[in-house]
């Protein structure tokens, strides 16, 4: 029984006139796909347009966000008088206000959002390849985080290191990155008996290498959608601790604060809410948006 | 044949990799599974050994536990030596020394084995990397030539490609040109041809017979296709629930097979030349679970020649003549022998 022995030579030389297409990688292949999505496309360019004034309009303004003009106490929106979005109860100019606010609060989303990525994907890429012991002690680690209750817990951190921007980092950090452990986790369960896993072992590449190059590449997609619905949970709540005023110390100001601030003056002046509460859900939707269409587009089914 | 004078001079030189008495066992839920027990094996350099036997039978797990590459929950024992240093319960920094460099693996899937985030030349380059830490252009320049050494054409641009937009068979030439990367000794390939067409799985197999030739690597082919075997082995081990049955040459088992279980085997192959209407042998049965292995041999209860005896022990392996040996006490003549052609 033999099979018919077909001639390697042949073969290439057979498709040597063939050029193949140049390499395209899923993480360009995702980008097209994503390109074609008009929500995601149109979420980009809203988030992109509030970034890149909340930087510029800060900066050319005339006004500042505290200093007080009290000949001007709760303007309405008016394009005449100078401010555009009028002013608040000690007569500084909401525009300028509700920039800071958006550049506060992206802030504490983007950096808090990348801390517990980076701590949740060592943690849950750790806990995931080393397994047996190593790995029941880290999820129980995270699992007694987990039962921490997170307002007392700021509290006590309040409390003992007062208030500042920091802080806030450090305690939305702290409780966010449990979940992406947790994912990760699960994921690198999954790839670890996975036949490339195994071959990069069997080529002699040590435990670092096979989770820094192959591990970590391979739940890039599952992070990155995770982390773009993250930085709105974030910003959500920095709003819920800066309306209970456990968050950002006055006049620095951020978008949970205006809202928090215009609430009280809602029946006389409802500007002072709407505004920045628009601006929060703009920012919060398009995030949410961008993520969807970031994980339809790194979705393997959709290849 | 030359196959046989090739093997008579391979016999006189030591052996590159020995095992003996290896065993294999995981332990889960409280029961014992016997996946490898008590199995010996040499291979010489530049030989091709193969290794049969149907799913289940601890081939892969033979194997990955040559490089302790088992499960976290297995216990393997015996003795693995490969150029004279002990490799089971050696530390992991020799075993990774050992991996990829002097011993290369192919996997039975080529869609599963490459990382689909990397590209090829990335993946390729790694080896080199990790165990001779080569330079990034030198690095290149050497998966470039070992590209065209398993004749993928356009080898350049393949560097920049990543799996995906390769066929299973261009997939598999990529795994095997990553496993001779650093001009290993041995090629292990683990049912390198099942996940693959007929027509591809006929030059994978020219393929490997042709980097034996002229890289001298010593392969170890582990299969359940009989044909493949044919194509490419010098010698096979026939192995079942765990142990190993049979042992020979290619002649000496297509030939002139002594254990049952081989016999069956080979019968229960379609052959082209059958007459359409014969029913097709198939071994009655299943293999035996491999937690509760029977006392005596492990093949009996589904055996043709069986015997009163054969419950009692299990049959150690014991010479025919030659290299040739087989685990089984029936010493009549086989039914069937010789009649399959191989």
């Amino acid at each position: 029984m033999s099979l018919i022995p077909a001639s390697a030579e042949q073969n290439a030389s057979a498709t040597a006139s063939f050029t193949p297409p140049p390499g395209r990688s899923l993480w360009r292949d995702a980008f097209s796909r994503l390109a074609h999505n008009r929500a995601a496309v149109a979420s980009a360019a809203i988030l992109a347009l509030i970034v890149l004034a909340a930087i510029i309009v800060p900066w050319i303004s005339p006004y500042n966000y505290y200093t007080p003009q009290w000949a001007q106490l709760d303007m309405p929106p008016n394009l005449h008088s100078g401010h555009i979005f009028g002013t608040d109860d000690l007569g500084r100019d909401l525009l300028v206000r509700v920039m800071w606010g958006c550049r506060v609060s992206l802030m504490i989303g983007i950096v808090a959002s990348i801390v517990s990525v980076v701590i949740g994907v060592f943690w849950g890429a750790t806990a995931g390849y080393l397994g047996g012991t190593v790995d029941s002690i880290m999820m129980r680690v995270v699992d007694i985080l987990y039962s921490v209750p997170f307002i007392p817990f700021v509290i006590v951190l309040v409390v003992i290191f007062g208030r500042n921007l920091f802080l806030i980092f450090v305690a939305i950090g702290a409780v966010s990155w449990l979940d992406i452990a947790r994912i990760v986790r699960g994921q690198t369960l999954s790839l670890r008996s996975r036949e490339f896993i195994e071959a990069a072992r069997a080529s002699g590449v040590r435990g670092t290498g096979i989770v820094v190059r192959h591990l970590i590449p391979n739940l890039l997609g599952i992070v990155v959608i995770y982390a773009t619905l993250t930085v709105p949970s974030v910003i959500l709540f920095e709003a819920f601790l800066s309306f209970l005023g456990l968050g950002v110390q006055a006049p620095m100001t951020s978008l949970g604060v205006l809202v928090s601030d215009g609430a009280s003056e809602l029946q006389s002046y409802p500007f002072l809410l709407l505004i920045p509460a628009v601006f929060l859900a703009l920012i919060v939707y398009c995030l949410n948006f961008l993520g969807d269409g970031l994980s339809d587009a790194l979705d393997p089914k959709e290849r | 044949m030359t196959r046989s004078t090739r093997k008579n001079a391979d016999m006189a030189e030591t052996p590159l990799l020995e095992a003996r008495k290896l065993r294999v066992e995981f332990t889960t839920r409280g029961r014992v599974v016997h996946a490898v027990s008590d199995v010996d094996m040499d291979l010489a350099p530049g030989e091709v050994l193969a290794i049969v036997g149907e799913s289940g039978s601890g081939k892969s797990q033979m194997l990955l536990a040559m490089l302790g590459l088992t499960a976290q929950n297995a216990r393997v024992t015996g003795s693995v030596r490969f150029e004279g240093k002990e490799l089971v319960g050696a530390p992991e920094s020799l075993l990774n020394q050992v991996r990829g460099n002097r011993i290369g693996f192919v996997f039975q899937d080529p869609m599963t084995s490459l990382n689909p985030y990397l590209s090829i030349g990335l993946q390729l380059t790694e080896p080199l990397r990790v165990h001779k830490n080569m330079g990034k252009a030198a690095a290149t320049a050497q998966a470039v030539e070992m590209l065209k050494a398993v004749h993928m054409s356009e080898p350049e641009q393949r560097m920049h490609q990543f799996p995906h937009q390769l066929s299973g068979g261009m997939r598999q030439r990529v795994a095997i040109a990553m496993a001779l990367m650093c001009s290993p000794k041995i090629l292990i390939a683990d049912e390198p041809t099942t996940a693959l067409d007929v027509t591809v799985q006929a030059q994978v197999l020219s393929l490997l017979r042709e980097i034996r030739e002229r890289f001298g690597t010593a392969v170890i082919l582990v299969t359940h296709d009989l044909g493949v075997v044919a194509e490419l082995a010098d010698r096979v081990n026939v192995m079942y629930a765990g142990r190993n049955v049979e042992k020979g040459t290619a002649e000496d088992i297509f030939y002139r097979c002594r254990h049952p279980y081989t016999e069956a085997l080979q019968r229960s192959v379609p052959q082209l030349s059958q007459d359409r209407l014969v029913r097709l042998v198939a071994i009655e049965g299943n293999p035996p679970d491999p937690s509760a292995l029977p006392p005596g041999c492990a093949y009996a209860p589904r055996c043709f020649y069986r015997l009163e005896n054969c419950d009692q022990s299990v049959p150690p392996l014991e010479p025919v003549s030659g290299a040739h040996a087989k685990a089984c006490i029936y010493e009549g003549k086989l039914k069937y022998q010789g009649e399959t052609p191989a």
